[in-house]
């Protein structure tokens, strides 16, 4: 049995009174890639956004359910949102760094949580777990925004991962850049996915099928099918996943 | 005749004829307010002359409108300006922090926020009872430094905490996820984040709204600023009184004379307050480009 480093139970979500997330049980192993596909709107981003609290800063958002994350439901009453984010890194859709020089958007989270090691090895050890280093070493001063699309939201990767977080979620990181640096970050992932665990959402099926361990389909709020990549895309079980994977709709 | 000249009756020239005479309209009224702003400021530079130099600016109030000065007018606008600053830019923009950041959506916080819209637009003689009510009679500061610095610090705030407030949400939300996602509380994300991106506009509002307190004159006059000090203050619980009622009170004497220095008491105002309006353009232009880039 693969250890899990996430584990869902009957997650539901309502903004008001629509219901996004409709009971999802999903599992997320240690240590592999998990994909999240599905047409806009069916639930990816919120599924995902509930894995590390991020889903609290959603006003009017409402979350039933249960998220196990070593052993312990993050919405249990009592567990810090802030303390989950820590150990649970987020990068986004569109690259967000701060108008900060590149060198304080990597320190930023260390300086906010109390990093008590020295601050700019390890910006450098995670500028080069995030493949940016060798570009950025004689620039690091500089403002984050020189930098072109595909580096910065390898800037925001390195932010996050200088907490050196169990896992890692990323919410279409890729849909903003063009295909060369959308490679860079595939093969990027590929490479960190023995330091964590990494959940990734993404509207790109052919992205899923080449970095994904895992994948699941979410359709209306629904969990329609989750298994190996290899398998779901050659013999998909449900019809409605082979409509989607080969294009029909979505 | 073709079929269209037959159904259609032009009447291109009589057409053409209103649009440019509205052309002129439009045109006309656009220049009104720059070119009254001029014949304005030419008059009242021109009713200075010979009387604005270092003499004037150094010396107190006289009978002689030769010995006339405004130092203590200009000392008492500088005292109160700054007293009204250091009162209304920490709880202006700790309140618009509040509204904007941590605030959820509530009847309450729309209650506030109607009431800062309204207070915004108070005539300014209200702060003025308002001030005499409560600095000057019920906290007993008297008619002080401090008792004027206060009320137009209240006059000012609604101004400061609405501009704080439109520069706090200029900065993007993504900032502020990355943020929280990063594990930072809601204080480190404002402290961090928020507030130096939102510090450029907040300092051009808050600029803005001092300058306007500078301008003002009506609500200083319940509160009793005198217009004829012997004394500079020297504490903030001192009389005083500030350039817009010097003028005010130099204009209505009848000798001509007085009209002069009056202009260039005018004159003096004015380029306090331009330059304050020009440094907040210069602030706004330097620094809000980024906040649009992303």
């Amino acid at each position: 049995m693969m250890e899990r480093a996430l584990s869902i139970r009957n997650l539901k979500v309502s903004y008001k009174d629509r219901e996004v997330l409709k009971g999802i049980d999903l599992d997320i192993y240690k240590n592999k890639i998990t994909a999240i596909i599905g047409p806009s709107g069916c639930g990816k981003s919120t599924l995902l956004r509930c894995m590390n609290r991020m889903i609290d800063i959603v006003e009017g958002a409402k979350v039933s359910g249960e998220v196990f994350f070593g052993g312990e439901n993050i919405y249990a009453p009592g567990v810090d949102p802030v303390k989950i984010r820590f150990k649970i890194g987020m990068v986004f859709q569109k690259p967000n760094p701060f108008p900060k020089s590149i060198f304080e958007n990597v320190a930023f989270g260390l300086k906010i949580n109390g990093y008590t090691g020295d601050i700019p090895q390890m910006v450098e050890k995670s500028l080069r777990w995030a493949g940016l280093w060798e570009e950025v070493k004689d620039r690091l001063k500089d403002d984050a925004y020189v930098l072109s699309g595909g580096q910065q939201q390898r800037l925001c990767i390195a932010r996050a991962l200088a907490l050196e977080p169990e896992v890692l979620l990323l919410d279409e990181p890729c849909s903003a850049l063009d295909p060369v640096s959308t490679l860079r970050i595939e093969e990027l992932l590929l490479n960190l996915k023995e330091r964590l665990t990494i959940v990734i959402v993404t509207h790109n099926i052919q992205q899923a099928a080449r970095i994904a361990d895992y994948t699941a389909f979410l359709l209306d709020g629904n969990l329609v099918e989750f298994g190996e990549t290899s398998s779901m895309f050659t013999v998909p079980k449900d019809k409605r996943t082979e409509d989607f994977i080969t294009g029909r709709f979505g | 005749m073709s079929a269209q000249e037959v159904k259609f009756r032009p009447h291109l020239e009589r057409r053409k004829c209103i649009d440019a005479a509205l052309k002129f309209v439009f045109a006309g009224s656009a220049f009104f307010g720059v070119t009254v702003l001029f014949v304005l400021l030419f008059r009242i530079i021109s009713d200075s002359l010979g009387w604005l130099d270092l003499q004037f600016l150094t010396s107190f109030p006289s009978r002689f409108p030769e010995k006339a000065g405004i130092f203590p007018a200009l000392l008492g606008t500088i005292y109160v300006i700054l007293i009204t600053a250091a009162f209304s830019i920490p709880i202006g923009i700790a309140a618009a922090i509040f509204l904007e950041e941590y605030a959820k959506k509530s009847k309450l916080v729309s209650f506030i926020q109607l009431n800062i819209y309204n207070l915004a637009g108070v005539p300014s003689i209200v702060y003025g009872i308002l001030g005499l009510t409560v600095f000057v009679r019920w906290m007993q500061l008297g008619r002080s430094l401090l008792a004027g610095g206060l009320t137009m610090g209240i006059l000012v705030l609604p101004v400061v905490i609405v501009s704080a407030q439109e520069a706090i949400r200029a900065v993007p939300d993504s900032w502020r996820e990355a943020a929280y996602a990063l594990g930072a509380t809601k204080w480190q994300t404002v402290r961090y984040v928020v507030l130096p991106s939102a510090l450029p506009g907040i300092m051009t509002g808050v600029i803005l709204a001092l300058s306007r307190a500078i301008g003002e004159t009506a609500p200083l006059i319940p509160i009793g600023a005198l217009t004829f000090i012997r004394t500079l203050p020297k504490s903030p619980f001192d009389s005083f009184t500030v350039l817009p009622i010097q003028i005010y009170n130099w204009t209505s004497r009848p000798q001509e004379d007085f009209r002069a220095i009056a202009a260039a008491a005018i004159v003096v105002l004015l380029f306090v307050l331009l330059s304050m309006n020009f440094i907040a353009i210069m602030i706004r232009n330097k620094y809000q480009r980024r906040i649009k880039e992303v």
